[in-house]
């Protein structure tokens, strides 16, 4: 049998790499079932008018934006919380208060609004979706998206929230 | 070079800069923006389109003796265009601007733009006291800031999804790449590093 005799390289790099797992979180245990909250997006909240109407459609429509609610950690449907929607659109800019409105999602935590068509506006086509703490129950912490097109050209965008409980 | 050359460089430049701006006015988007945006727009078009016009002057191509000075004033109009189109941008939607200057933006391309938009800045105070720099500093400091200049404008041009055309805007970003490059090499700066 052969004792081990590490060369002091070895010792180093082992104990480096070692530590490269640990603090780079690979160790952390894959949870079962546990959602994790979604992020506010960089520049979600550009240009958002809080407290606009909720309405079955903003201006002409054709264009639908959809997504769910839900509560993080086990996942649950989270039903009558209201998203925000606004973007730079056919009819109008991010800054028009006719660019905003806002929908409540249904029993299965399902939203969808309808609104003019997104077109690109600096630089990409992108929407903007808001849950507001202020205008809920509180019991959420509040989380603006940002989501981008695939293409100009798509009639349509989905967000989904994963909300934390405050 | 010889007069016929030179008018033949002179009619191409002019396409090169006059069809991606008639390309930009045909775009669809500009239906949908208010005017300061669409002039914020075409600030950044005719700021693409300097630098394609600067390098050629400067390696007088264009034209002879007057060239160096006309490469000053296309200079200031370059600052001149980039304050247009940071303020329209800005008047149209002022978070959205705070945040490239604050390079916190999530698009990818504002980043090259604000780097760009500062190496032009830092180019123009070089310029104002070049006369107390001196030939060396002046040269290799003018030089690295138009690299950082052309190759980030090229990079915030081209992923952009603005008005500009595909086609016009790739030609476009080629040939000022290819300006710039070739007036590097013919102008010999890295001399000034021996």
């Amino acid at each position: 049998m052969t004792t081990p005799n590490p060369t002091r390289r070895t010792v180093v790099s082992t104990a480096g790499a070692a530590f490269l797992i640990g603090a780079s979180g690979l160790t952390r245990p894959a949870r079962a079932k546990s959602l994790e909250p979604t992020p506010t997006m960089r520049g979600g909240a550009n240009n958002y008018l809080p407290g606009a109407p909720i309405v079955d459609r903003i201006g002409g429509g054709g264009f639908w934006t959809t997504g769910t609610v839900r509560r993080a950690g086990d996942g649950a449907p989270l039903a009558g919380r209201r998203i925000q929607v606004w973007a730079h659109t056919t009819e109008g800019h991010e800054r028009d208060a006719r660019s905003h409105g806002a929908v409540l999602t249904d029993a299965n935590g399902v939203f969808r609004i309808e609104m003019p068509q997104i077109v690109p506006a600096f630089g990409q086509p992108h929407g903007h979706l808001a849950f507001d703490a202020d205008y809920d129950d509180g019991d959420f912490e509040t989380v603006f998206l940002r989501p981008v097109l695939a293409r100009a050209s798509d009639t349509s965008l989905h967000a989904e929230f994963v909300l934390r409980p405050l | 070079m010889t007069s016929s050359r030179r008018a033949i460089l002179w009619v191409a430049l002019a396409v090169a800069i006059a069809l991606p701006l008639i390309a930009a006015a045909q775009s669809p988007l500009l239906q949908w923006r208010e005017p300061v945006y669409i002039i914020a727009g075409f600030a950044g078009i005719v700021g693409l389109a300097l630098l394609l016009v600067q390098p050629l002057l400067i390696t007088g191509l264009l034209m002879g003796s007057p060239a160096r000075r006309i490469h000053v004033w296309t200079g200031a109009g370059l600052v001149f265009a980039i304050v247009v189109h940071v303020a329209g941008l800005w008047i149209t939607s002022p978070p959205d601007v705070v945040d490239v200057l604050l390079f916190r933006s999530p698009t990818p391309f504002s980043v090259w733009g604000a780097v760009a938009m500062w190496a032009v800045f830092a180019t123009a105070i070089l310029a104002a006291v070049r006369k107390r720099l001196g030939l060396r500093v002046w040269r290799l400091g003018h030089s690295a800031a138009a690299v950082v200049i052309v190759t980030a404008s090229v990079i915030h041009a081209w992923l952009v999804q603005g008005a500009m055309g595909d086609v016009t805007k790739g030609a476009l970003c080629m040939l000022v790449l290819w300006a710039g490059a070739w007036a590097l090499r013919r102008r010999r700066v890295w001399r000034m590093l021996r």
